[in-house]
């Protein structure tokens, strides 16, 4: 998720790093902790050059020129090997700040400039090159934030953009508040509303990040782009990993830690899905990337433990990430975790092709029902709870509370099912309309003979 | 509500205007559930901890009417507590079993013979038959007797081996027909975490199972998999008296306050595996955070969507005595072997894979080491 970009390389290692990283000299490495600048090793593992070597998880020491193409290469290797960025795509980059998003930024603006470069050496004749964006989410309104600090990190991501050329990056700021629903009234006190009816810390945790990625598909369907490229990195799955076990969603979480994730109207890709937050965090110190902490979400209530958690196996343990991560892989993907499009591929370098052609055109249009606010597929007992409310269904707000997910309905709806009505009409539209469209069938016919029909709550 | 979970497993004396149960709605709640935090009387905590235990009996069919159950009693307040329930509702429901009690006595002088006692104990309070499977009858070895020849390094390897095995060569020395062991959702839940851990795909799908070992002459099964380990707890503080004793492997540290036990666990101390100590309190963190989260654990850890094609490592059996096996001879068959040739070395560590093992045996051996303590229920194929 969108949020999941800053779960680790802000919130989920930060409770200890940034208290930590206090502006002494030694301070990046006590915050990397195993990975340390240490200029006593003297040569690289890599191209034996001189310089500050730095030790990398595996042991092999690297000077920093390495380390960074090291980084590079992973990024790069996801993006080619799965197919995230076509030559006509319009890529947006979600930024939110942190470590994560920065690298994720100089990277692919990297290989967007080479792209250009060899489009325009070429005289026309390679590729186009990929267009690029970078969307910003602005939740000051959730926040007690001064406003000012708010519009400094602006500035100062402007300024970042500035500097990256060739290639034009449209900066796009958009407040939390807009994805509710357009409307006279006030949009900023409706979602504050929407926010404090849910109950559970960990609940409103998960219900922000949902809003944050429905809030960047808005961005990029508004704008034009064909993807969205999030900073999650490997620990950052590795958190959401424990947290989903812990939440029940265990049958969802493939769906949330792949490559490729389809299942949202503009598709989502990972790009950095291999590395640690902490090589990401020595990246931008080493090559001073400048990094927001200002704007750190820090997370609370079960994803806050689970941060910690990981946090003190990686003491124990520097792979252990790598390790939760692999757990999870080895678990069934679902369809919409690859990209299968007629035509996709045409664009592909044709020694990749021949990966992508073997897919089963059945699969193409996914058929899993997803969480009406998570997106988590369904598992099998939610999906007979659904049928068997689909039938007796009275009410659209039954038929809502049954498009939710378990863990939803538990972390998210109010307690109280006289609540329910209240919650689904501050919702954003957005998410009811698809259980509307999906169920327009089924209500047609029931509209049509409506007026002849008795409520049941009616005693008179 | 700062912190449920601990407050759930104290019992606040009935006070004068408090609030009623929520099940029964005539006497004073005495105690907050645990589980789900609702405020109920002593006796309905009774009447719905037996019943959830007699509904996950029914619905997983446990059981067979007739059948004879071996119930694993270490002495400590699982094994009581599922002793105690099992044979209550055996008469209530008409379960119509042979329940006995099956227990494992290492041979070490001092430290069985507290829990022994407390089983024997049980026997006297239920009425249930009594049989000790001792070291030196399944193995030909008692602990104390290992320790001289291997000295005090090593020697938890032979304990944790052999006791593994020591269940189900017992119940099948005494024709029982089941196992039944006193795990709880507290501990099938620290097994999922700690699977997904260290990446174990293979027992990360078999964990959560209620029953293992079906295919097996002797299933092992589950009753408490639902059941809070506080509720454990909280059931016997009037019902039943024990003492409290744990394997010497995971010192367990208790005192005893407002007429309860109270359990620490020392993460240094309880495992070699620092993390396991890491997954214990952060599941203890987060049932104070979120009751059902343990439930939740469970219901992920049956949900995984594992791919059924996905190479399983295999599972084959010892060519000597019948155990589940990955290799040639099983892991208490080569230590064993080391033993009685006066090479207790073998099979230990990163020296020599030991006879009769594979080649590539080392690295395995290391790894089911490494795996000893895991939670998962082998079952016996013996022929004896």
């Amino acid at each position: 998720m969108a949020a999941a970009a800053s779960a680790c390389g802000g919130a989920g290692c930060r409770p200890q790093c940034s208290a930590s990283a206090g502006g002494e000299g030694d301070a990046p490495a006590e915050s990397m902790g195993r990975l340390s600048i240490s200029a006593a090793a003297a040569t690289c593992g890599k191209c034996d050059g001189g310089g500050a070597a730095v030790a990398v998880a595996g042991g092999v020491g690297m000077c920093a020129d390495c380390f960074r193409a090291h980084l590079f290469g992973k990024f790069k290797l996801a993006v080619t090997s799965n197919a995230m960025v076509r030559p006509t795509d319009a890529v947006l980059l979600a930024f939110s700040g942190g470590p994560a998003s920065r690298v994720a930024l100089q990277f692919i603006h990297e290989m967007q400039s080479k792209a250009i470069q060899s489009w325009e050496t070429s005289n026309s004749q390679a590729l186009p090159a990929f267009r690029l964006g970078v969307a910003f989410v602005d939740e000051s309104v959730l926040s007690v934030r001064p406003g000012h600090e708010i519009d400094m990190a602006i500035e100062d991501i402007k300024s970042i953009l500035s500097s990256l050329s060739p290639g034009d990056k449209q900066l796009h700021v958009a407040p939390l508040e807009d994805v509710i629903s357009s409307g006279s009234d006030d949009k900023a006190a409706r979602l504050k509303e929407l926010v404090g009816v849910i109950n559970d810390e960990t609940g409103r945790d998960d219900f922000i990040r949902c809003l944050r990625m429905l809030s960047l598909q808005k961005i990029a369907l508004e704008n034009g782009y064909t993807k969205i490229m999030l900073g999650t990195c490997a620990s950052g799955i590795a958190c959401h990993v424990l947290s989903a076990t812990v939440k029940g969603q265990g049958y969802a979480l493939p769906a949330d830690v792949q490559y490729v994730d389809t299942r949202w109207e503009v598709p989502v890709v990972l790009p950095l899905h291999d590395c640690l937050a902490q090589e990401l965090n020595l990246l931008c110190e080493l090559y001073s990337l400048k990094t927001q902490q200002l704007l750190n979400r820090p997370c609370s209530g079960i994803n806050g433990l689970v941060a910690s958690f990981v946090s003190r196996l990686r003491e124990e343990n520097p792979s252990r990430e790598h390790t939760i991560l692999r757990t999870a892989q080895k678990l069934k993907p679902f369809s919409f975790n690859k990209f299968s499009a007629n035509g996709y591929h045409d664009f592909l370098p044709s020694r990749l092709r021949p990966k992508f052609q073997n897919i089963d055109a059945n699969e193409s249009t996914f058929s899993e029902i997803l969480c009406l606010i998570c997106g988590s597929p369904f598992s099998e007992s939610e999906l007979q709870n659904l049928e068997n409310t689909k039938h007796k269904a009275q009410k659209k707000i039954d038929l809502y509370t049954a498009h939710c997910c378990q863990s939803c309905h538990f972390q998210i709806l109010p307690a109280a099912t006289d609540m329910h009505g209240h919650f689904f009409s501050l919702l954003p539209k957005f998410w009811t309309e698809k259980v509307d469209t999906a169920s327009a069938s089924h209500s047609s016919v029931r509209d049509q003979i409506a007026d002849y029909l008795l409520d049941e709550d009616d005693e008179n | 509500m700062d912190g449920p979970g601990a407050e759930g497993a104290r019992l606040p004396p009935a006070r004068a205007g408090s609030r009623l149960c929520v099940r029964c709605g005539e006497r004073k709640a005495a105690l907050k559930r645990p589980k789900t935090l609702e405020q109920i009387c002593r006796e309905c905590f009774y009447i719905v901890f037996e019943d959830e235990i007699h509904q996950t009996i029914v619905e997983n069919s446990l059981f067979k009417a007739g059948e004879r159950v071996a119930i694993g009693a270490s002495g400590g307040k699982d094994s009581t507590v599922l002793a105690h329930v099992l044979s209550e509702l055996n008469c209530h429901h008409n379960y119509g079993l042979d329940l006995f009690l099956l227990s494992v006595d290492e041979g070490i002088t001092g430290y069985r013979d507290d829990s022994l006692e407390t089983v024997k104990r049980n026997e006297i309070q239920y009425g249930l038959p009594l049989k000790i499977a001792s070291y030196k009858d399944l193995y030909g070895w008692t602990m104390d007797n290992i320790v001289k020849a291997i000295g005090l390094k090593n020697n938890c390897t032979f304990c944790g081996v052999f006791r593994r095995q020591a269940l189900d060569r017992g119940a099948a020395l005494l024709k029982a027909d089941k196992i039944v062991t006193g795990h709880s959702a507290d501990d099938i839940a620290e097994t999922v975490l700690l699977n997904i851990l260290r990446g174990d795909i293979a027992r990360l799908s078999r964990c959560t199972f209620i029953t293992t070992g079906e295919d097996g002459p002797i299933p092992r099964c589950k009753p408490f998999k639902y059941t809070y380990e506080k509720e454990i707890v909280i059931y016997p503080v009037y019902e039943i008296s024990y003492i409290f004793i744990s394997f010497f492997t995971t010192p367990t540290l208790f005192k005893i306050e407002n007429g309860l036990i109270w359990l620490y666990h020392d993460p240094g101390i309880y495992s070699p595996n620092a993390y396991r100590g890491f997954a214990r309190e952060f599941i203890k963190d987060l049932e104070r955070m979120r009751p059902r989260a343990i439930l939740d654990i469970i219901k992920s850890g049956e949900n995984f969507r594992i791919s059924t094609t996905r190479r399983m490592p295999e599972q084959g059996t010892c060519e000597r005595c019948g155990y589940i096996s990955s290799q040639k001879l099983c892991k208490a068959c080569v230590l064993l072997d080391g033993l009685n040739r006066g090479l207790p070395k073998l099979g230990i560590g990163r020296t020599k894979a030991g006879a009769g093992a594979e080649s590539d045996g080392k690295q395995r051996t290391k790894r089911s080491e490494r795996n000893t303590s895991s939670l998962q229920g082998k079952h016996g194929n013996f022929d004896f």
